[in-house]
């Protein structure tokens, strides 16, 4: 477990400098995950690999990681309450749209493929 | 009692707890699309956080570890694609443009959305980067002019809805191949949408994590732009 968690904090850390280093808008754990891809496929990781293992565990429960973000929700009741229709419909709206879009237009160019 | 306060033990200790309620009342209820634990959870920890009046930054501070842990998680999302990597062949450039577009139509609906309804300018740029993943969202939101942390919610609140709805409202699309499904709720509800497309499917759970990546990515090269746009 500590050797698998060694190569995903590590992968992170690579991937921070670099987005440090080249002042690149994406964040470090997004190239981190590029590079844990690169190195899965250059050592042809089994499932027993051990950051694939607790790569595995962590995706278990990724819910459970976004959880202290949304509870800070409580903290912004007022401001929601007060402009509550424009935040409830703009961001239903938003993310409908934005789901058809990509839905469509994957299928759409990958025709047969997808 | 101020150790109790001061140590992370509580926080923590509550929402492993509202976590492991959720879990229960998903398997209870049979896997029902509205007991997704992340909602559970957050509804009985703002609940708590409000009825005993817990201090909402001590309870920030409490959670760090947690929040810590989705960095690694989501170098971890590296493992189901590298797993899928196969069905990655000739998707490339479909991925790469429905992401883009998709970035564009995420962040200029926010914004005209908002507007339409009489959303202020500081509401429109604090829902603008809504789609994309929380530690990019929170940054982003920041540096164009919005309420970062009522973004981060927000952003958790695209993001179960992803986890609640996303399936059901891609069927009704008519949305049916696997990696086409994976990347739209990737591309608009982050990890919260790709831990359901991982349960759903494993290609779709792939295409969800690897569509996050990028929407990341493509919202923090449109927003400015746009904003500049519309504002």
């Amino acid at each position: 477990m500590i050797a698998g968690l060694t190569w995903l904090l590590g992968c992170q850390l690579v991937g921070e400098v670099l987005v440090r280093a080249t002042d690149a808008p994406v964040p470090g754990p997004v190239v981190g995950m590029v590079v844990l891809f690169a190195v899965l496929r250059v050592r042809r990781a089994a499932d027993d690999a051990p950051a694939v293992r607790v790569g595995d565990a962590l995706l278990r429960h990724l819910q459970l990681l976004f959880v202290p973000a949304g509870a800070g929700v409580v903290g912004y009741l007022s401001v929601l309450r007060e402009d509550a229709l424009p935040v409830t419909v703009a961001l239903i709206g938003s993310w409908v749209l934005g789901l058809a879009v990509v839905g469509w237009t994957v299928t759409l160019l990958a025709r047969g493929r997808a | 009692m101020t150790w109790l306060s001061d140590s992370p033990l509580f926080p923590l200790v509550l929402t492993l707890l509202a976590y492991q309620a959720g879990r229960a009342l998903h398997a209870r209820t049979g896997g029902h699309a509205l007991a997704q634990p992340v909602l559970v959870a957050v509804v009985v920890v703002g609940a708590a956080l409000l009825l005993l009046d817990v201090d909402l930054e001590a309870y920030r501070d409490g959670t760090a570890l947690l929040t810590f842990l989705l960095g690694p998680a989501t170098v971890a999302l590296a493992v189901p694609l590298h797993r899928q990597v196969d069905r990655l062949r000739g998707l490339l450039v479909p991925l790469l443009v429905a992401v883009a577009l998709g970035a564009v139509v995420s962040v200029a609906s926010a914004v005209l959305l908002t507007r339409a309804l009489g959303g202020d300018e500081l509401l429109q740029r604090t829902l603008a980067p809504k789609a994309a993943t929380a530690p990019v969202s929170i940054a982003l939101s920041g540096e164009n002019g919005g309420i970062a942390q009522l973004t981060a919610a927000l952003t958790i609140v695209a993001g179960i809805l992803g986890a609640v709805a996303g399936p059901a409202v891609l069927s009704l699309l008519r949305v049916r191949a696997r990696a086409a499904r994976g990347i739209a709720m990737g591309a608009v509800s982050h990890g919260i949408g790709t831990s359901r497309a991982l349960v759903e499917d494993r290609t779709e759970g792939a295409f969800s994590g690897l569509a996050m990546g990028l929407t990341a990515l493509a919202t923090s090269l449109v927003l400015p732009l746009v904003l500049a746009l519309l504002l």
